[in-house]
């Protein structure tokens, strides 16, 4: 494929970096990345890869847009209170990059439904806000062979991994299963900084991008976290386990699994 | 291939500059210079002034060779380049 005049001035400071060049550019164009949640991770992550000229994005969110969300998930406007998420995100990628083929999907992820949604993309991004759906996640990336990004964030901290088949730990293996519902808060209970959406979300379209790209290293086999307070970065190693129930040796997980929900998760 | 002194440097392929501004010039000369094989010349016709100064420099940076750069006389001028880098 050429690329127009348009497109050359559109992604020229990309093309002239000399360990992207045209052909980083023209890998992001072949490539796909499904975000999960159009949220405070998904926002960021979301624009930042229609604008790096990706060139198919899923954007997956079951969701309408809230007042409340407004505060830190960056791609919604006060003018799309009330719409759906997945197109309201949809819509904000668009206006950035025309050329972006995004496709809206307006669901829950569930076991059901996971394996037939992420069987269209490179690189999945995890931007929910719940711990039944990064498991979800995690396991049917692992499942199928897919790399993905790992985020959470609460209060002031976030974390995140990138999960590449066979270099390294997977979700599961850092942490086991989900925590009892009734001992997490969310985002709703215990608030977020909006700004730290941007950050780790940004992190995560970074990782999605050298992911594609091929270039540098991805943060596989390890576990970044973010102070915001401190403005403290840690990356720690994290290798693979063995006896993990999904990625290890012998795994007992082979299909995706529901896990159960606190009700005050679904709306924050 | 060593050149032969004197000999006219015969560009493989041509590309058109002229029509995008700094930095989309040097993106579009790269464009165009991924399509040739390397030991190859492409030919870019640049306006004078900022892609003139810039371009021919950052494709020696890349690891390219800059062989020549003609006026054309138009406000325009001609760079023959070799493809040395991947």
């Amino acid at each position: 494929m050429a690329f127009s005049n348009e497109q050359l001035t559109r992604y020229s400071r990309h093309i002239i970096l000399k360990e992207f060049g045209i052909k980083g550019q023209k890998k992001l164009s072949r490539g796909s990345v499904l975000i999960v949640g159009a949220g405070g991770l998904g926002s960021p992550a979301a624009l930042y890869l229609a604008a790096a000229g990706v060139g198919r994005i899923g954007i997956v969110d079951a969701d309408d847009v809230d007042l409340s969300n407004l505060q830190r998930q960056i791609i919604h406007g006060t003018d799309d209170i009330g719409r759906p998420k997945a197109d309201s995100a949809r819509a904000g990628m668009l206006a950035v990059n025309p050329e972006t083929e995004v496709r809206a999907v307006r669901a829950f992820l569930n076991a059901g439904n996971i394996m037939d949604i992420i069987r269209d993309y490179d690189f999945i991004i995890d931007g929910t806000d719940n711990f039944p759906a990064k498991f979800l996640i995690n396991d049917a990336c692992v499942l199928s062979g897919k790399a993905f990004s790992h985020a959470g964030i609460l209060r002031f901290s976030g974390q995140l991994t990138t999960y590449v088949p066979g270099r390294g730990a997977c979700y599961r293996c850092i942490f086991k299963e989900p925590p009892p519902p009734e001992a997490v808060p969310t985002c709703r209970q215990a608030g977020v900084i909006g700004a730290l959406a941007g950050v780790v979300g940004s992190l995560q379209a970074m990782e999605a991008v050298k992911y594609l790209a091929g270039i540098g290293e991805v943060l596989a086999g390890a576990l970044l976290t973010y102070d915001a307070l401190t403005t403290a970065f840690r990356k720690i190693a994290l290798p693979r386990r063995d006896d993990c129930a999904v990625c290890g040796a012998h795994p007992s997980i082979t299909a995706p699994v529901d896990y159960a929900q606190a009700a005050c998760d679904l709306t924050a | 291939m060593p050149e032969t002194p004197g000999a006219e440097l015969r560009p493989d392929a041509r590309a058109d500059v002229t029509d995008v501004v700094c930095p989309a010039t040097f993106a579009k000369a790269l464009a165009a210079l991924e399509d040739l094989e390397k030991g190859r010349i492409l030919e870019i016709r640049m306006n004078d002034g900022e892609a003139a100064r810039n371009v021919p420099l950052s494709l020696k940076d890349e690891g390219h060779q800059v062989l020549k750069l003609r006026d054309n006389g138009d406000g325009t001028c001609s760079l023959l380049v070799r493809k040395l880098a991947d």
